[in-house]
């Protein structure tokens, strides 16, 4: 019996932490409407301000005084963030405030990197609380009962914040009707620094305040996003005390997950997750999303027609140069063509469920790794020839995303979003924990071609032949009257359903369609790698592919295509220097304060489209 | 006090007003009337720096105010109350003063709860009930409110009779009356002549982006012809 109040206790504990850390992030989201992905990078931040400031101090006052410190450290860097960055980012599409976030990350990981070295850093004690408690017959360390303790307290904290305050009046304005508080006089700048500050410095306390349990490293802010997420969607966007329960529910999970299969820890969360978005699809406290009140949003129309546009030559002409390139034999130069191509390929089946389709991806890297797994499985074990696989391996993704779209296309918006990322990283964690069978994080090896593709050079043009073909299909589809559907679908759910559309079938096929697709392009990349690892299915896989859309445009039906290879050779390029996170965290961010149309956006809808405008004024 | 000169505003490329000039004097009731999509709510939001007009110019006390952000424009002393009510639903009445509270500018007075629980006697009796619990008259009611907890000198009421029974729109209209004793400006934008006669001394009629006339409420009502072409009795 003993074990169960131990790990029940424990599994509250490990609750407070995450609570912390998850309505931080709710808050930010319920006013803002930015999901910052970078939550996980100020909680990680918050660790180690509070190592630096606590050191090995026994003193009470130091040790708790840190920990308040440090929180508001984080706080301050949040701020700092919000007016440097996020300010300008307030109306743009939520996938730029998403990668520009992302670029957050990257520099914070750099930065920590840089300030506080590689290695793991070991928490330090609390004073006074090193011993432990006999509570239902067991030892249960003091610190842990500390920090349950701790969590009701910063709960209630919030609320009278939230519900006594003024401030508060004005921020629950705000999360309803961002335009009539402006309206009444108040200034949003101050409002929104204020709540991100909020936001980040919960974060920084969670950091902090598992010190004792954890210490401090480098993994941390990957570590805990995912869970993050799925206990503010559990709980409900925006609702604190939805973020509480759902922590709760999330860390016994774990806790008793741990006891019974322990190799289903990651698994149980995001079934859990599963099972309750189905049920309640806005999570256990929240509002559905069309009862909020949103901003008219203009949103500029994908206009694939039957015409001939200019870019038809311009495929012809990036076909041709596809072509001639292995007749100059460098080796190097083919494999990172092949590279770029496949994941361009990739980038273009992400947008075709986002841009004619509108349903932002989180977790599209299931469908990518999941093909490369699925054949290096099949030739692991069956030793199956590359002709067969090039089939059954797009074949098992379109299974994947038959089930993951099934549930999926009953949301929408962001909780579509989280719950294709929650369903990435359960298939990633079933690859990662299920060593025996997948390699776990040594992944599976010797996958090469067989057949004629044997040869590089044969390869190379079944690469280059296939994602034309997929690629001139993905065009097809989305002008044809399934297309216009879906786009229907996109631009009014409501209105579409009134004519008789049955907006989750299309979507649900049009999702189908796209896993199929990613898969056959995660077939062909782990035949040009030879090996796969556990990564190519992990949250940043699935952030290349959104980045590259950024950068060609998500309103282009090229911006794949440019997008994926000036981010594939970027990355070849960048990763040679030590600081490339920083690097590429930089850029991305300059990148969407100053184009926020993406490279292809530059031309298509700055300069042609004035040039148009003039000529029809004429 | 407000001078609107030659205001255009856009819908992304749909030109929705065109050279809208507007000329309010202190104390004065003026009503902005004109069919709906007429452009009215286009010009309360262009004015109050909402939408952000492409050309023209908004003066108000001597000072330019085109171009600022809405909580500043709202600072200096005009307040806004939108159609359609947009209170906030998850607050009480208390909490929706709150937010639209002011500090008094120099020389003004200073709004309390008190004083407007005499001016909408309903709100006194719900005044910590979520708005989201409240008939739409009350919600009207509290919208003004709370703009009022401003303290603003010219006060935009967009369309405050829209939707409400025939009983409420008499009161709502004795409301506004009474606000206006109080030297309170006003702009108050209308389809409905008959509520405009109640409350309003000048008139102004726009159609399709357009002023189109400018006059009295008097003279309006001799005008069969100006009634009979831009608005719907």
């Amino acid at each position: 019996m003993s074990i169960y109040a131990v790990q029940f206790l424990i599994g509250l504990s490990d609750a407070s932490v995450l609570f912390l850390t998850a309505s931080g992030l709710s808050i930010i989201f319920g006013v803002s409407r930015i999901v910052n992905f970078s939550h996980g990078s100020f909680y990680m931040l918050g660790a180690y301000i509070g190592y630096s400031l606590i050191g090995d101090s026994d003193n009470p006052l130091i040790f708790w005084g840190g920990l308040f410190l440090a929180a508001v450290v984080t706080g301050l860097v949040g701020v700092l963030v919000e007016i440097v960055l996020l300010r300008r980012l307030y109306h743009v599409p939520e996938l730029f405030q998403l990668i520009a976030t992302f670029g957050v990350i990257l520099v914070i990981q750099d930065l920590t990197f840089m300030i506080w070295g590689a290695e793991d850093l070991l928490g330090p004690r609390a004073p006074g609380l090193t011993g432990s408690i006999e509570l239902l017959g067991a030892l249960v360390p003091s610190y842990d009962i500390a920090l349950i303790v701790l969590s009701p307290l910063v709960l209630v904290g919030i609320w009278l914040l939230f519900y006594k305050t003024r401030w508060g009046a004005l921020v629950r304005a705000a999360t309803e009707d961002r335009e009539m508080v402006a309206a009444l006089g108040v200034n949003q700048n101050l409002l929104f620094t204020g709540v991100f500050f909020l936001g980040c410095f919960l974060a920084g306390l969670g950091g902090a305040a598992q010190l004792p349990k954890g210490g401090a490293n480098l993994l941390m802010d990957f570590g805990i996003i995912a869970e993050v997420f799925v206990v503010v969607v559990v709980g409900g966007m925006g609702s604190i005390w939805g973020a509480y329960i759902a922590a709760i529910i999330i860390s016994e999970l774990n806790a008793f997950g741990i006891l019974f299969l322990p190799e289903s820890s990651l698994v149980m969360m995001f079934l859990a997750m599963a099972v309750i978005l189905i049920a309640r699809p806005w999570g256990l406290f929240g509002k559905s999303e069309s009862m909020e009140h949103k901003p008219p949003s203009e949103r500029e129309d994908l206009t694939i027609s039957g015409r001939k546009l200019p870019w038809n030559w311009g495929w012809l002409l990036l076909i041709a140069v596809l072509l001639v390139i292995p007749w100059f034999q460098i080796d190097f130069v083919m494999t990172l063509v092949i590279e770029m191509v496949l994941l361009s390929f990739f980038a273009a089946t992400l947008h075709f469920i986002m841009g004619p389709g509108g349903m932002v991806s989180f977790g599209h890297a299931l469908f990518f790794g999941g093909g490369s797994y699925a054949v290096a499985l099949f030739v692991n074990y069956l030793q199956l020839p590359m002709s067969v696989l090039l089939i059954a391996g797009p074949a098992v993704t379109m299974v994947f995303a038959l089930l993951v779209g099934w549930f999926c296309v009953r949301l929408s918006g962001v909780y579509f979003a989280m719950l294709t990322l929650a369903f990435a990283q359960l298939a990633w964690s079933v690859v990662f924990q299920w060593d025996s069978v997948t390699g776990g994080d040594d992944g599976i090896i010797g996958v090469w071609p067989t057949g004629p593709a044997e040869d590089k050079i044969v390869f190379y043009y079944l690469v280059i032949t296939l994602t034309s073909l997929s690629l001139y299909v993905i065009r097809r589809v989305i002008s044809s009257p399934f297309g216009f559907a879906l786009r229907a679908c996109r631009d009014s759910s409501l209105r579409s359903r009134a004519i008789g559309i049955d907006v989750r079938k299309i979507q649900w096929i049009a999702f189908t369609i796209s896993g199929f697709m990613a898969g056959l392009a995660g077939s062909l990349y782990v035949y040009s790698k030879g090996s796969i690892f556990p990564t190519e299915m992990a949250i940043p896989r699935s952030f290349d592919a959104l980045i590259m859309l950024l950068l060609g445009g998500v309103q282009s039906p090229v911006g794949p295509i440019i997008g994926g290879s000036v981010y594939t050779f970027l990355i070849d390029y960048i990763t040679r220097f030590d600081y490339w996170r920083l690097l590429l965290g930089i850029m991305i961010m300059l990148l969407i304060v100053l184009f926020p149309r993406g490279i292809s956006g530059i031309f298509s809808s700055g300069i042609i489209q004035r040039i148009k405008l003039l000529g029809q004024s004429e | 006090m407000l001078t609107v000169n030659k205001l255009n505003t856009f819908y992304g490329r749909a030109h929705i007003l065109r050279d809208v000039s507007l000329d309010i004097s202190k104390g004065e009731a003026v009503a902005l009337l004109g069919r709906n999509g007429a452009g009215k709510s286009t010009t309360m939001k262009s004015i109050m720096g909402l939408l952000k007009p492409a050309s023209g110019l908004v003066e108000f006390e001597g000072k330019t105010i085109s171009g600022l952000k809405s909580y500043h424009i709202s600072r200096l002393g005009i307040g806004y109350v939108p159609e359609e009510r947009r209170v906030f639903a998850g607050l009480s009445v208390l909490e929706n003063f709150a937010v639209g509270k002011q500090k008094p500018r120099q020389g003004g007075m200073e709004q309390t709860p008190e004083n407007l629980f005499k001016l909408f006697p309903n709100l006194e009796s719900m005044k910590d009930r979520p708005a989201s619990q409240m008939s739409g008259g009350e919600q009207q009611m509290l919208t003004i409110a709370r703009t009022l907890m401003g303290n603003p000198k010219l006060l935009l009421l967009d369309e405050p009779s829209e939707g409400l029974a025939p009983l409420i729109v008499e009161e709502m209209a004795r409301t506004i009356l009474q606000l206006k004793s109080t030297g309170i400006t006003l702009i108050l934008s209308e389809q409905n002549l008959r509520f405009a006669n109640l409350i309003a001394d000048k008139a102004y009629i726009i159609e399709k982006g357009e002023i189109r006339y400018k006059g009295t409420m008097d003279d309006l009502n001799n005008n069969a012809e100006v009634r009979d072409a831009y608005l719907t009795l």
